[in-house]
């Protein structure tokens, strides 16, 4: 059985009918062609799949597509294209492979809302859901205190 | 697949009535997790739109938590925060907060995980739940919530509607602690929660809560016996590791054995009883 379901990605609205328990995840990277949000674990546990469900910070593939109804999501491809998480991670080595790269840029995203000017502290908790294979997290850190104009 | 979304409780009630196969879904951080997305057999009660199971109420004995209360709400809520640290600490200690933004406090304890971050903080704060269906309203003591392994005593046409959280004495001693692999998202090996009011020889109340060590999450009752009977000073190690034996039910598993887990219990209690460790005489050897 499939359920219709109304709900606004990146500013456009989406319509459709969905198996109710469909992931989030499946249908911004198949039905929305939204390709940036990742799957690593598919259980919750690396964050790649993070993205913004009405503002805050959820990882796609534990949301079921019923539960979006009616609500708004912001991808990585709805930052902003001048977002200065995007410059710092390059300038800083924050982004090494790139699996994820999108979902730490969406919880940093979710931080720098949140805190302006986030301490290490601040920023390792906020984070410690992403998991990043490549970097070591140091550039990645770093890119959040660039980011934040709190220098490297 | 079907899938039932009501915004009224009552029409909520209703429907696990007539359908107590149903399976309530709340953030669906657990149910999520391991599903075979193809798999349909079953039909679904979301409750995310159920206005009247969320909101953290302030009430003059304790604060209500609604069942749908995320940890993000609990963690950061000012009274939470100020008069129940220990619950403040748990939810915040719950996975990342990816998580943490959408896992419910009514989820983590209906998942009945003997883990479960939350429950040793509320067997601690002596909580108890309401369990609400259309033919009545029950509240149950939340120590006496879980029957058995991955078992509590809802009832199939049954919602979780409220935690009950009472305020504790003032002066009281809050403690949280969790151990686990790693500090965020790790399921714990041990957690801990006490309430500890008075003094050695003069205990007012004394309650720890702990997860992973037995099927379900326990209050440690032989513990707490053995400390309030101590008519001076605290027991010693021993008898600590001795009551510590007759309430836990430690095993072996993936994440940790038994041995390991008996160790950490009896740390965690003695860091729970510091502050009176050196008090009335009977550690003065260490
Ligand atoms: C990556 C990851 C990390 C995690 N880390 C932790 C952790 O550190 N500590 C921890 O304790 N847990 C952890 N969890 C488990 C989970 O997030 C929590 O148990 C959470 O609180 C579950 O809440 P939920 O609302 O998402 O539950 P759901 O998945 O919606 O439901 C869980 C169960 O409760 C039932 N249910 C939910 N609400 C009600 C209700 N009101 N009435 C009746 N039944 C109900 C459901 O039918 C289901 O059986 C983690 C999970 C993931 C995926
Ligand atoms: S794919 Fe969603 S958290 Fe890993
Ligand atoms: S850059 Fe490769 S996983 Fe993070």
């Amino acid at each position: 059985m499939t359920i219709p379901c109304r709900f606004i990605v990146n500013g456009s609205a989406v319509s459709g009918s969905f198996p109710p328990m469909r992931r989030l995840l499946d249908v911004l990277r198949g039905e929305c062609g939204l390709t940036a949000t990742k799957e690593g674990c598919g259980e919750g546990e690396c964050g790649s799949c993070a993205v913004l469900l009405d503002d805050t910070l959820v990882n796609s593939c534990l949301v079921p597509i019923a539960d979006v109804n009616g609500r708004e999501v912001t991808t990585l491809e709805g930052l902003p294209k001048d977002d200065p998480l995007f410059a710092a991670f390059a300038a800083t080595g924050g982004t090494q492979c790139g699996i994820c790269t999108p979902g730490m840029i969406m919880a940093a995203r979710a931080l720098l809302n949140d805190c302006l000017r986030p301490d290490l502290s601040q920023t390792r908790e906020a984070l410690s859901g992403n998991l990043c294979r490549c970097t070591g997290y140091g550039g990645i850190y770093a890119a959040i205190r660039t980011a934040s104009g709190q220098g490297e | 697949m079907r899938w039932y979304a009501p915004r009224k409780l009552h029409e909520a009630l209703a429907l696990l009535t007539e359908r107590p196969d149903l399976i309530p879904i709340a953030g669906g951080t657990d149910i999520m997790v391991g599903r075979d997305p193809r798999a349909c057999g079953h039909d679904y009660l979301s409750l995310a739109n159920v206005a009247a199971l969320r909101g953290i109420r302030e009430t003059p004995a304790g604060v209500a938590i609604g069942a749908l209360a995320t940890m993000t709400e609990i963690g950061r809520h000012p009274i939470v925060c100020r008069a129940l640290p220990a619950l403040a600490a748990s939810a915040r200690a719950t996975g990342a907060f990816a998580i943490q933004n959408r896992a419910t406090l009514g989820g983590n304890i209906m998942n009945a995980s003997p883990a479960a971050d939350n429950a040793p903080v509320l067997l601690a704060y002596g909580a108890s739940v309401s369990l609400m269906s259309v033919a009545r309203l029950r509240h149950v003591p939340y120590e006496n919530f879980h029957s058995g392994y991955k078992v509590t005593v809802r009832r199939p046409e049954e919602i979780l509607g409220e935690i009950f959280v009472p305020y504790a004495p003032l002066g009281a001693r809050h403690y949280f602690r969790k151990v686990g692999t790693r500090r965020a998202q790790a399921i714990s090996k041990v957690g801990l929660a006490a309430l500890l009011v008075g003094r050695p020889g003069a205990w007012e109340r004394v309650r720890f809560g702990f997860s992973s060590v037995a099927a379900t999450p326990i209050l440690a009752c032989a513990l707490a016996a053995t400390i309030t009977g101590t008519a001076r000073g605290l027991p010693d190690d021993e008898g600590l590791a001795e009551a510590l034996g007759r309430d836990l039910a430690a095993r072996d598993d993936i994440r940790s054995t038994a041995e390991y887990r008996r160790r950490i219990a009896l740390n965690l209690v003695r860091e729970a009883l510091a502050p009176w460790r050196h008090q009335g005489g009977c550690d003065a050897g260490q």
